[in-house]
């Protein structure tokens, strides 16, 4: 039985990677800008709603839902007062600028709220479980699972049954064009990054929960986040849910047959995907 | 309604305007013809704000627009078919016309329903992805999506280029529909038979110049002649 109850502890922590990834694949999608500040956003986010508990006494839920739209005001800002500056056909200046974001807010971070490693607490549904009969699984884990598919089933629906899903979809394939039918492109942009910061929240939120988190673990959660995405194929919410899975299930397996192999077992799977789909699982038609 | 005054536009170090003059008044039909490399396309994507310009090169009813950006210049009811249909490849036909009206929204002629009359095979494609249609298809979604805005302005860059002679005749059968709804129409054209057919008056266009402007029923071949090669007939 240990077999089984560590792939659907895997599946269950691939939830999590899938919300980590989330926000960095619909910045990729739309705008081809990899934010290699993206885990330490998502540090930034679990601090936010961090200090709603602890400075207003607000339960995690409640702190998260107020930090959302800080984090989108923040995102959007980031995205018009900065990266809309460095896009362009080459890809080298958003890089090196999303880089050095990351290293300040990490030094940030630092600064305000020191080394120590701190958690968001929920009390008794930290250690909940619901009893299966064949495995064992903990609520929070579960809720993490839950949260990521209801999120992609939500950027979906915006994605593909809304005006503005439209006119991302657009703006992905020809900003030019965009631009001819009436879509400021840039403005675009601007709110695209801004809802990859509001899931980013909803990321911090159960990275916050369920683990300790200081300020220089955002680039570990890039690359799982990154990993996620590359796996899934560029463009498909539900490749970077499976892209999550494939990372989750191949670390908690490594962890059953090495504690130390977890993480590398997690890279080995990414790589072996390139291998055998280069392209990733699930890519788009037309890149 | 909308002029051109001096206008010229670079390429970093090569010119490819040199003070184009020209006017469109409401409701008109104007082709612009020559040959290729003549400037066409440069003067389309300079009035669409494609390329940037002073902000008096170019004026909407009596504004400079010169320096708005694309989709100010669209708002404005400035409507671009672009070379080469330029369709959104991972939207179904329907979304791509939807796309084309959704950030100006005018009382006018022109809906998804009204589109569908304009060309009928595209309702029955409509949930289609828009890479899976002919190219003559395509040309009438890329009209289709630019009506969606009901436009004062027109312009339709090479409609005809790359389709075949019947789906050229269907397009070009389209035109006084969309006349009839109060659209002017810029026709940039290297088919001089068929751009005169249709149009009031013509500009004929060379190495960056405005060489010729007539009266469409008046012009002679030999005027066209001589200014859409450069050499007296």
């Amino acid at each position: 039985m240990i077999w089984l109850d560590t792939l659907v502890q895997g599946i269950l922590l691939g939830g999590l990677y899938a919300l980590f990834a989330a926000g960095l694949s619909l910045v990729f999608g739309i705008m081809r800008l990899v934010n290699l500040a993206h885990g330490d956003l998502i540090i930034l986010a679990a601090y936010l709603v961090l200090m709603g508990v602890t400075l207003l006494g607000l339960s995690p839920w409640i702190a998260a839902l107020v930090a959302m739209p800080v984090m989108f005001a923040l995102g959007w800002l980031l995205q018009a007062a900065v990266l809309n500056r460095v896009l362009g056909k080459d890809i080298l200046p958003p890089l090196l600028v999303t880089f050095g974001l990351s290293v300040a807010l990490q030094n940030g971070l630092l600064e305000v709220f020191s080394a120590d490693s701190r958690r968001i607490p929920v009390g008794a549904l930290e250690g909940a479980s619901l009893d299966l009969g064949l495995v064992t699984v903990g609520i929070m884990p579960l809720m993490t699972f839950a949260s990521a598919i209801v999120m992609i089933i939500a950027l979906n629906g915006l994605f593909y049954h809304t005006a503005l899903g439209r006119a991302f979809r657009a703006t992905s394939d020809d900003a030019v064009t965009a631009g001819l039918m009436g879509i400021e492109p840039k403005r675009i942009f601007a709110i695209a990054t801004g809802i990859a910061m509001v899931v980013v929240t909803l990321a911090a939120l159960y990275l916050g929960m369920r683990a300790n988190f200081d300020p220089s673990i955002g680039p570990a959660r890039l690359i799982y986040a990154f990993e996620a995405v590359i796996i899934g194929g560029l463009g498909s919410l539900w490749g970077t849910l499976a892209g999550g899975i494939i990372i989750g299930v191949a670390q908690t397996f490594g962890a059953v047959l090495n504690p130390e192999w977890q993480i590398l077992a997690g890279h080995i799977a990414f790589l072996a995907v390139m291998l055998l789909k280069p392209r990733g699982l699930f890519p788009r038609a037309v890149d | 309604m909308l002029e051109t005054r001096d206008l010229t536009a670079n390429y970093g170090q090569f010119r490819a305007l040199f003070g184009v003059d020209i006017t469109v008044a409401a409701g008109e039909c104007v082709a612009i013809i020559g040959a290729n490399g003549a400037g066409k396309s440069t003067l389309m994507r300079s009035i669409t704000g494609v390329i940037g310009n002073e902000p008096g090169m170019v004026l909407h009813r009596g504004e400079p627009i010169g320096a708005l950006s694309s989709a100010e210049i669209m708002k404005r009811g400035i409507t671009m078919v672009p070379e080469g249909r330029r369709l959104f490849p991972s939207l179904t036909v329907e979304e791509n016309l939807l796309v084309g009206g959704q950030a100006r929204k005018v009382p006018g002629p022109w809906s998804l329903d009204t589109v569908y009359d304009l060309f009928p095979i595209l309702r029955e494609r409509r949930k289609s992805p828009s890479t899976a249609l002919s190219g003559g298809q395509q040309q009438m979604v890329a009209i289709g999506r630019a009506l969606m805005s009901n436009p004062e302005l027109l312009l339709c860059d090479e409609i005809s280029l790359g389709l075949a002679p019947v789906v050229i005749r269907d397009i070009y059968a389209a035109l006084p529909r969309i006349r009839a709804g109060g659209a002017a129409i810029v026709l940039v054209e290297q088919d001089i038979g068929k751009a005169l057919a249709v149009a009031d008056r013509v500009y004929c266009m060379m190495e960056g110049r405005v060489m010729l402007v007539a009266k469409a029923a008046e012009v002679t071949r030999e005027e066209i002649h001589s200014a859409y090669f450069g050499v007296a007939a």
